[in-house]
């Protein structure tokens, strides 16, 4: 067996709730976030953002700004180098002959201040030819709209949409006319979904330093500085490993902060001015400039028996990603129907452009929306022909073998025992007052791994420095201190992870994918036991016997064997204080592509109060039930969970783009675009279910966003039931569930 | 000879055929061979694809073993939040 393969054992670290090791300097200030970083000799940039929808750029004039005292240096998109590669996300960080969005950046100043470089923006003069817009979905797909960018149409997207669509999927096998031939009942609906922002509440901030020398420091809050330094040296020209990435703390990314917006601009202005600078979004550029997820417009059709079997399910799902080409329309129909055993299923997906700002990742992107089509349409069905809805949805489960909707066959899955405890649970029976309504929802995402490197030293006095370079986003220092502590049988106390630069490891894929716990951790365990080998060996030498004769047992290296001789075990305090008379620093590490993530479920029950004369909804009782595989630090998986549903209750009930019919964003504030907070919830009850994976040593499966698949459904579901009519557009704003009550006669 | 099942709307590439046969033994043979004998998948695998290998999902990892009667599923590249 693989060494990475799972196998089971009992835990001591694992599975307890040690305190976080990052919280007391996240509470005293003691953190640095992004923009907490200061230099000498700084200059402070701000981005001159488009007041149009769309419109060409005929000319840009600087000369009067670049005359203001204070002024050191302004960059547009010419100053980038020339990259196909990143092309897209280099026209979305500095326009480059279109401004594509309102608050699309056309330039940068660097100023010895803030306020100056504000005053500079004034300065610049700017000739706009306004075009045409689009900022909505449905128009955008129609013969006739505006078009965004042009020859971007997908080869294979039907005939009778716009030259908007950029490209289409497909997924599914069998036959599913003969399918719907066999159902006693079809229902066939359309859904829409809301653009909404992940919401984190550290804008996106950044510092930048390029030497003379072209040798370049950057510290920024990001998800991934790996990725950072792979894009910015594509933009800026450079050899990668002349920039260092450095990742602030994080206060929030969600998917949000996978890609770049301000600090390739940074690099370009420091580069000019021989300076420092940095540069802070203020929370209506985070709005209006970084990506929002898609919205969506899905056709769902699914047939099923008087009993509950699915005879098939049909999706034709539309997404619109603002103004760049987006391939979240791949996982969207992937996703759709990965719940269930079907026997015939096709899920289609198309992408539109908008005059909105290219889409960045949000949770399991794509999943959400197209789950919350499909699990809609299932209540409506189980509603209609009387059915228990998690008993249709056990009769209909995805299970180990079942061919799923996207192609593979799944493995060990935990979709049937979380629908069981979903049905066991004493909320899914609690009774019901008025104008109270209970839902449910099923959710899948895939979870992965990819390129990852870590190093673990034994310090002299036997305490452990862990290495990692993604940044701690969950609570990952925690997870991997307690994978360390667990492998190495010393107590989590005395392993501190630090999460490091671009130059001090090799690559390490963004934190997104729900990879950290699953792929970091494969790989602390590993970097754990070379380690572990090494000490083995020092004290085989110390002691005179080959190194096979001696294991590593609750923080120490034993003699075993009948000819090993009798020796007191030697603990690691005393093999790390000899490690430099024994052969030098003890460091095991690990790199690898981690493969082997495997799929995750979840199951969400959620009962609410719709007041029915003025449509607000109170949500009065929400259950998550998920598996984790393997929860290292239960608490942190608990927090995804309840995250994740806090997440998407306000997207069910709150959250949207609101566009003008001048193409600008009405909304950029967290006053006007409003996310739930602790007020607005109840406590978020959790089920954590392991049920190992079979590809990580202790089983660990990803959690940190199959929490966001279930909620949209499990909400709408439930308003639905309360008011007595199917809800079937995001948000649910008390105007729109007005609307339908009235509507209903 | 390996059995690779093709999404759908890549099919036009394959003459409608939702499963091919290749002859590959690692996820990179898969690929390459993909391209030889149906050029129209070209682009796409150029882009970016994943792969499942019996019932694992994999990136990028060009030497995973692939047996003859392996499930292997052509995936879109993927991505996370």
């Amino acid at each position: 067996m693989a060494l990475d393969e799972y196998s089971k054992r009992e835990f001591t670290v694992v599975g307890t709730r040690p305190v976080r090791q990052d919280g007391i300097d996240k509470v005293t200030g003691r953190a640095q976030y992004g923009a907490d970083f200061s230099l000498p000799g700084m200059l402070h940039a701000v981005a001159l953002r488009s007041p149009h929808a769309h419109a060409r750029i005929k000319s840009i004039d600087t000369s009067a700004a670049l005359a203001l005292p204070g002024v050191k240096a302004i960059v547009t998109s010419a100053d980038f180098a020339t990259n196909h590669d990143v092309q897209s996300v280099q026209d979305h960080c500095l326009a480059r002959d279109k401004a594509m969005y309102d608050g699309h950046a056309v330039a940068a100043v660097a100023a010895t201040s803030a306020a100056v470089a504000r005053k500079a923006l004034k300065l610049i003069k700017v000739d706009y030819e306004i075009l045409p817009h689009v900022t909505d979905i449905e128009t955008s797909m129609k013969p006739g709209a505006p078009i965004v960018q042009e020859g971007r149409r997908g080869r294979k997207v039907p005939a009778h949409y716009s030259d908007n669509a950029t490209g289409f999927c497909e997924f599914g096998h069998g036959d599913i006319e003969a399918g719907f031939a066999k159902a006693d009942l079809i229902v066939e609906r359309t859904f829409k979904t809301s653009s909404t922002h992940q919401g984190y509440v550290e804008p996106h901030a950044c510092l930048a330093s390029v030497g003379n020398d072209g040798r370049a420091d950057l510290w920024c809050c990001t998800q991934g500085h790996f990725q950072v330094r792979n894009l910015c040296s594509k933009m800026l020209n450079m050899d990668q490993s002349a920039l260092r990435v450095t990742a602030s703390e994080i206060g929030g990314g969600f998917g949000g902060k996978t890609t770049v917006f301000i600090e390739p601009v940074a690099l370009l202005l420091s580069q000019k001015t021989g300076r420092p600078v940095k540069m802070v979004m203020t929370r209506d550029e985070v709005f209006k400039a970084s990506g929002p997820t898609v919205a969506s417009m899905t056709d769902v059709k699914i047939g099923m028996t008087k009993d509950g079997r699915i005879t098939a399910g049909y999706a034709h799902i539309r997404y619109e990603g603002g103004a760049w080409p987006s391939d979240t329309i791949y996982p969207g129909a992937q996703c759709a129907f990965a719940s269930y055993d079907l026997e015939a299923v096709k899920s289609q997906g198309v992408n539109f452009l908008t005059n909105r700002p290219l889409q960045a990742a949000y949770r399991a992107p794509g999943s959400p929306q197209s789950t919350y089509a499909v699990e809609s349409v299932v209540d409506e069905l189980c509603q209609i022909l009387g059915l228990d809805p998690i008993d249709a949805r056990l009769k209909n489960a995805a299970k180990k073998g079942t061919k799923s909707s996207y192609g593979p066959t799944y493995d060990e899955i935990g979709l049937i025992p979380l629908l069981e405890a979903a049905k066991a649970h004493p909320h899914y029976s609690a009774p019901l007052g008025p104008n109270q309504g209970r839902g449910i929802s099923n959710g899948f995402w895939f979870n992965f791994g990819g390129e990852t490197a870590v190093s673990l030293a034994i310090d002299f006095d036997g305490s452990v420095t862990l290495v990692e370079g993604n940044p701690d986003i969950g609570g990952s220092r925690a997870a991997m201190s307690m994978m360390a502590a667990e492998e190495l049988g010393i107590p989590y106390e005395k392993v501190r992870t630090i999460v490091a630069d671009t130059a001090s490891l090799g690559h390490n894929e963004v934190t997104h994918g729900s990879r950290v716990t699953f792929a970091v951790g494969l790989a602390t365990i590993k970097a754990a036991r070379a380690a572990k080998v090494e000490m083995c060996r020092r004290a085989a030498m110390v002691w005179g016997i080959p190194a096979e004769a001696v294991e590593w047992e609750n923080g120490a290296a034993r003699a075993m064997g009948h000819n090993a001789g009798e020796h007191e075990p030697m603990t690691i305090e005393q093999i790390g204080a000899n490690s430099s008379k024994t052969g030098g620093p003890i460091v095991g590490h690990h790199e690898t592509m981690a493969e082997g993530a495997g799929v995750s479920f979840g199951v969400h029950i959620c009962d609410l109060h719709v007041d029915p004369e003025t449509g607000y909804t109170t949500v009065l009782r929400y259950t998550v039930l998920q598996d984790a595989g393997k929860a290292i630090h239960p608490d942190y998986v608990e927090g995804q969970m309840q995250g994740g549903a806090v997440q998407g209750i306000g997207w069910a009930l709150n959250e949207e783009y609101i566009y003008g019919k001048d193409g600008r964003l009405q909304n950029a504030g967290f006053l006007d675009y409003r996310i739930p907070v602790a007020s607005d919830l109840p406590k978020i009850d959790t089920v954590i279910l392991e049920i190992p994976n079979p590809g990580h040593p202790y089983g660990v499966r990803g959690v940190g966003e199959t929490g966001i698949v279930p909620p949209l459904a499990a909400i709408s579901n439930a308003v639905s039931h309360a008011i007595g009519v199917r809800m079937s557009e995001l948000p649910m704003s008390p105007q729109r569930i007005l609307h339908a009550i009235h509507s209903k006669g | 000879m390996v059995t690779v099942t093709i999404w759908g709307s890549l099919r036009d590439a394959t003459d409608g055929a939702a499963e091919v046969e290749v002859n590959a033994s690692t996820f990179i043979e898969v690929l390459n061979a993909l391209k030889a004998n149906y050029p129209g998948l070209t682009a796409q695998i150029d882009r970016g694809v994943s792969m499942s290998i019996d019932g694992l999902i994999y990136k990028d990892s060009w030497f995973t073993p692939v047996r003859p009667d392996s499930e292997v599923v052509l995936m879109p590249l993927m991505v996370g939040g």
